[in-house]
């Protein structure tokens, strides 16, 4: 049997990778678009893990809100990305510094 | 409301006239323009005779009072009224938007709508700052009256417009907050934003030094004092003439014109124990800023820095009375002492802003301020010389003129206080005459030496009749002031009352 | 009463007003016409006056025209006090203007500012009217400023040449200077009193200085508030009536106009001082430090300053020189508190200095305006009638018997010789030198100037003639005013006064001085400029004038500017505007440019910055829990 702590371990776990990606990464704004689905994965791992332990349904509902905002999020976040790199020719991060004070 | 809201006209006509000025806006109109702005200025003036008329001398109360609830929630209300303190400076306002409108007549030629429509909206904005009796009334105004100000200098300034421009705004607006500050802290207390219900509150001494700091602040950047003046040369220097006017002829009134409405009445024991360092620092301002006034070869600059200095006396006429009732029962001399301030206020207005007419006057035909590229110009000009020359004379002080009133009761009364305020205050004398005349002498007298000079145009009529009226009031201020005096005295003896009666 | 005062003030002022606003309108004639017309009224009511209180002995008169203003207790009011002082002032001051009226006509003809030259003078024979009229500290401080203010105009008369608009601001300031002190006396006359008019100021005086009362003005003294004020009026007086060390701006005041040099430098405006003491006698008397003091200040303008008049070349600076020495013998007699004898001398004094100045002029104006006394010589054959009057005024001056000058510097040489307060005796003594060193310069330039050869080239020699009746009508009057006015005044005395002068030491000094002029400039003119180089130290300080004017243009003019500057570069520009002022603005810039670092712009930047808040806050609750 799973236990709620090895679990949740897992999932966080899986945010601290998406984490770190994000913060590593200098290079690809698609990895970081990635490592963002990525943590909304996790902490939607963690509702569910919840609703199992808790039998409580409500958190599976979560989940499915989550995803539909998500999958917004990413179809406009893609939608800017290639706005970016018509605009600038790429999608290199470290070059994406516009709002350098 | 039982009376005409004659305040209110006062103070919206011009800004009503100033909307419709913005709408015509286009300088083919101008001329339409100029004789509407005219037209509502010479308004305003018969209303200032009707006021004038009917102003009771005998009552230290408001009158011509209006009352009606603005923001119920808050206890704010749209509160006017006027007093013997206020009066003069209302009448002054009209005045002085009357001959800057005038002057202005020939020389501005781009942008004429916008330009007169600063001036009418400052006109309203000026009365309703001497008009509220609410002091969030008060401090809109105070604060809405820097906007068409700092649009003046920043758009028809001279080179240096938009530096000048935002110094003098930041200052003056950094000052103002503190205000702010004090007058909450004050409603918290009094439970309502009225001024009187501020009067009658009881505070202690460390409650009374920190709103007192609070107004100091707000005010004395406004007279300005030593040692936040800096702004009001740079200002000066680059504001279009009309602009340096008002600012010479108004706005450094709203600060004595707080010290007698907030500080002394509020905090009368506060500006007891501070008024040593008032005192100090008007003196500072006679002496000091009269021997920087000397040296200066622009000759706005010289005509601010001699501004600073004659509010010096204002200050000092105003914090004196505290040192003088330390040494006399009677207050025959304090009450001299204020009123002299407030007779140097008036008087300032129109010299001053005279002086500054004249330069525009000098500046469009030849565009420079610098002295040294002026020399004979009476031989060109004679009847604008010999205007000049009674100004000059009214700002060095000449029995016979506005400017020595304020001076003669201030030295007067320092004595009481001490012989070497009197003596210092004295000095005055010496200096105004040598930054004055000595500025004169270059400008006015000695060959005509230069090109420009001898072929300046003469003065336009509607220059004349600007020049001519201030002259007007500069000589019979000085021949005889009893008229503007009798204003004074019920409000000005109330306020040395209420000031002299400690709060604790 | 009223009617006649509003006779004698208004005309004048009318008369400046219409010559001044309307002189390009109504043309030179008529504008000289309406002056004198304004002062001729004037002169007619003084001479009504002047009878009913001089001659009829009619008691003083105090009216009061207007309220000017009322301020806390006190009330400033435009009022008349008319006594036989100001009888006699009224008589002075409205004959010697009226005849310098006339004088002008002939002097200022063909001048570019004929106009404005008689709107001046008869303005300022307005405001030394209302100045002798006053009847309280206010309005006499009134007529105090627009006479000095008529006086700068006047002096600065030719207004594009740099000496006159040098000396005009220089008699501004200085008077300026004095004014301070005179200013600061009606402060204190306030504060002592607590009104500012003359009768209840004088009624009070002697209970009020019963009582001794004091003032500290440095810590720890105590001085009579009394005698301060006094002190501080005499130094208005010492700035107006040119007293040293103020003495300085008369001098330079010579670049005016000749008439006004006679009208004003001479005969009135100078006089002011010593009106004003005459006029508060009472106090004075209550304070013999401050008469001493104003004797000593006296006695040494009339010795020192008269010294400096015989090194002078300019017709007028002599003259000017003389003034000076003369006001500081008027000023000696105030202070031996011989008021009366004062005020004598300066009704001689307006007499014979008026005919002095305006003869100076007619020679000028024979010569077309050459003042240097080296290029004269032997006018009198060409000028007979000048000549005469500079001589009889020359003989006034100097205090021979029977001319006007006599009996007034007699009066005064013998009060102080009666005085007894501290100082008198060397004011005798410098008084006494004074009369050889009078006569002596007064000489010197009359030699100078009528006798010798004449320098004067062939060809304008031709030109040299007597000038219209104008000018020599004035002259006239004068010269008979002056041998005249003496005599009447001391009528009964007059001769016997005459024959014992000649027994006396000042009438011997004055015949000295007189002979020694002679000798040096018409016997042997080699010998001053022998002497001249013999001690060359004392004329160097001579010529320097006592370096009064070096000292006062390094240590106050230039030493006031250069501090000013300083003040100005380094505590207005350097200090509040760049230092605090614009300094506040680049601290917040720095600030801001420091904080901006910040803001990298980097996404992964601000996602580490988030983690790290978020783990502190959590590590921070649990460290709470």
């Amino acid at each position: 049997m799973i236990t709620l702590n090895s679990a949740l371990i897992v999932t966080a776990i899986l945010f601290s990778l998406s984490l770190i990606g994000l913060v590593l990464n200098r290079h690809n704004l698609i990895v970081l678009l990635m490592c963002v689905e990525l943590m909304l994965l996790a902490v939607n791992t963690n509702f569910i893990i919840f609703s199992h332990f808790l039998n409580d349904l409500a958190g599976q509902v979560f989940v499915f809100f989550i995803l539909a905002v998500a999958a917004a999020e990413a179809a406009i976040g893609l939608a800017i990305l290639i706005l970016i790199f018509r605009k600038q020719k790429t999608i290199n991060v470290s070059e994406l510094n516009t709002l350098k004070g | 409301m039982t009376h005409f809201p004659i305040l209110s006209l006062l103070i919206w006509l011009p800004i009503l006239a100033a909307i419709v000025v913005l709408i015509i806006g286009d300088d083919a109109h101008a001329n339409k323009i100029r004789v509407l702005t005219l037209v509502t200025t010479l308004l305003s003036l018969v209303l200032c005779a009707v006021l004038w008329a009917q102003f009771s001398l005998t009552t230290y109360q408001f009158q011509f009072v209006e009352n009606l609830s603005w923001i119920p929630a808050y206890n704010i209300n749209y509160a006017l009224g006027i007093d013997g303190i206020s009066l003069p400076m209302v009448v002054l306002t009209v005045i002085t938007t009357l001959t800057v409108i005038l002057a202005s007549w020939h020389v501005v030629q781009k942008h004429v709508a916008q330009y007169l429509a600063t001036f009418l909206l400052m006109q309203g904005m000026v009365i309703g700052v001497f008009c509220a009796t609410d002091t969030i009334l008060f401090y809109m105004f105070w604060e809405a009256m820097l906007i068409p100000i700092y649009i003046n200098i920043g758009m028809w300034g001279a080179e240096r417009r938009v530096y000048a421009s935002i110094k003098f705004f930041i200052y003056t607006f950094a000052g103002s907050v503190v205000m702010l500050v004090a007058i909450l802290y004050l409603r918290a207390h009094a439970g309502s934003f009225a001024i009187l219900d501020f009067y009658n509150l009881r505070l202690t001494q460390g409650e009374q030094d920190l709103i007192f700091i609070a107004f100091l602040l707000a005010f004395s950047v406004k007279v300005p004092m030593w040692p936040v003046h800096t702004w009001l040369p740079d200002a000066h220097t680059e504001a279009p003439a009309g602009g340096s006017v008002v600012l010479a002829a108004l706005m450094l009134k709203l600060g004595i014109y707080g010290f007698m409405r907030f500080s002394l009445p509020i905090t009368p024991d506060a500006s007891h124990a501070l008024s040593w360092l008032m005192i100090a620092l008007a003196l500072i301002a006679i002496v000091y800023i009269g021997l920087v006034a000397i040296v200066q070869t622009d000759m706005k600059r010289l005509i601010a820095y001699s501004s600073i200095a004659h509010m010096g006396f204002a200050v000092l006429g105003t914090f004196m009375v505290y040192l003088i009732m330390s040494n006399v029962a009677n207050t025959g001399y304090a009450q001299m002492s204020l009123e002299g301030a407030m007779v140097q206020m008036v008087s300032h207005a129109f010299s001053t802003g005279a002086l500054f007419i004249g330069v525009g006057i000098l500046y469009a035909r030849i565009h420079s301020r610098l002295i040294s590229d002026y020399s004979g110009v009476a031989r060109v000009l004679p009847v604008f010389a010999v205007f000049m020359m009674i100004f000059s004379l009214s700002n060095v002080g000449m029995p016979g003129t506005s400017g020595f009133i304020g001076e003669f009761f201030v030295i007067l009364s320092a004595f009481k206080a001490n012989f070497w305020i009197a003596f210092l205050a004295a000095l005055t004398l010496i200096l105004g005459a040598a930054y004055t005349l000595w500025m004169y002498k270059r400008v006015f007298f000695g060959k005509v030496t230069s090109e420009a000079v001898a072929n300046l145009k003469p003065i336009e009529p509607a220059e004349f009749i600007a020049l001519a009226i201030l002259a007007f009031f500069v000589i019979f201020i000085g021949v005889y002031p009893q008229p503007l005096l009798n204003v004074f005295h019920a409000s000005i003896g109330h306020l040395l009352d209420i000031s002299l009666v400690s709060k604790l | 009463m009223q009617l006649l005062l509003t006779a004698i003030l208004l005309p004048p002022l009318l008369g400046a007003i219409l010559a001044g606003i309307f002189g390009t309108i109504i043309g030179r004639v008529a504008s000289h016409r309406v002056t004198v017309l304004g002062v001729l009224i004037s002169f007619i009511c003084s001479c009504i006056i002047f009878k009913n209180f001089i001659l009829d002995h009619q008691s003083t008169q105090n009216i009061i025209a207007y309220t000017w203003g009322t301020s806390g207790a006190f009330q400033f009011n435009v009022g008349f006090l008319i006594d036989n002082l100001t009888a006699t002032m009224l008589m002075v001051v409205t004959s010697v203007s009226l005849l310098v009226h006339v004088y002008s006509i002939g002097y200022m003809r063909g001048d570019a500012g004929y106009q404005r030259f008689f709107s001046y003078i008869s303005l300022f024979t307005f405001a030394m009217l209302m100045l002798i009229t006053a009847n309280n500290f206010f309005q006499l401080f009134f007529g105090w400023e627009a006479v000095g203010l008529v006086s700068y105009l006047l002096i600065g008369f030719w207004f594009t040449r740099e000496p006159a608009n040098f000396g005009s601001l220089k008699a501004f300031i200085v008077n300026r200077v004095s004014d301070v002190g005179f200013i600061l006396g009606i402060g204190g006359v306030i504060t002592l009193f607590g009104t500012v008019d003359f009768l209840p100021v004088l009624a009070q005086a002697p209970k009020v200085a019963a009582s001794l009362p004091t003032i500290s003005l440095f810590a720890g003294t105590s001085w009579s508030i009394i005698t301060v004020i006094c002190i501080l009026l005499f130094i208005g007086a010492m700035g107006k009536s040119a007293q040293m060390p103020l003495h300085i701006w008369l001098p330079e005041s010579m670049e005016g106009p000749t008439p006004i040099s006679a009208l004003i430098h001479a005969a009135t405006m100078v006089t002011a001082g010593v009106y004003m003491v005459a006029r508060l006698s009472p106090l004075y008397e209550l304070s013999a430090s401050a008469l001493t003091f104003i004797l000593v200040i006296g006695a040494t303008t009339a010795l020192f300053t008269g010294i400096l008049g015989v090194v002078q070349n300019d017709i007028k600076r002599v003259i000017a020189y003389s003034t000076l020495s003369q006001l500081g013998y008027m000023v000696a007699a105030l202070g031996a508190s011989a008021f009366a004898a004062g005020i004598f001398h300066l009704v001689t004094h307006a007499a014979f200095k008026a005919l002095l100045f305006l003869a100076a002029g007619s020679v000028i104006l024979a010569l077309h305006h050459e003042q240097d006394m080296r290029k004269m010589g032997g006018l009198r054959r060409y000028l007979p009638l000048t000549y005469s009057c500079f001589l009889v005024g020359a003989l006034a001056l100097a205090a021979i018997p029977p001319f006007s000058g006599f009996y007034s510097k007699d009066a005064i040489i013998e009060a102080v010789h009666l005085s007894t307060i501290h100082g008198a005796s060397y004011a005798y003594v410098a008084l006494m030198i004074g009369v050889f060193v009078t006569a002596l310069y007064i000489f010197r330039a009359f030699f100078m100037t009528f006798h010798g050869s004449c320098s004067a080239n062939s060809a304008s020699q031709d030109n040299i003639r007597e000038n219209g009746w104008v000018i020599w009508l004035p002259l006239v009057i004068l010269a008979i005013a002056s041998i005249t006015i003496g005599m009447i005044v001391k009528h009964a005395d007059a001769l016997q006064l005459a024959l014992h002068a000649f027994t006396s030491l000042p009438f011997w000094l004055a015949i000295a001085g007189i002979v020694t002029a002679w000798f040096c400039y018409v016997i042997r003119p080699a010998i001053p400029a022998m002497l001249a180089n013999k001690f060359s130290w004392l004329y160097y300080i001579l010529i320097k004038k006592y370096g009064f004017d070096d000292f006062n243009q390094i240590v106050f003019v230039r030493g006031t500017r250069a501090l000013a500057q300083l003040l100005y570069n380094y505590g207005d520009q350097r200090l509040i505007d760049d230092g605090l002022v614009n300094g506040s603005g680049r601290l917040i810039q720095w600030i801001s440019a420091t904080l901006k670092r910040l803001q990298t712009g980097y996404i992964y930047n601000y996602a580490l910055a988030m983690i790290i808040g978020v783990l502190a806050l959590v590590l921070w609750q649990m460290l709470i829990a």
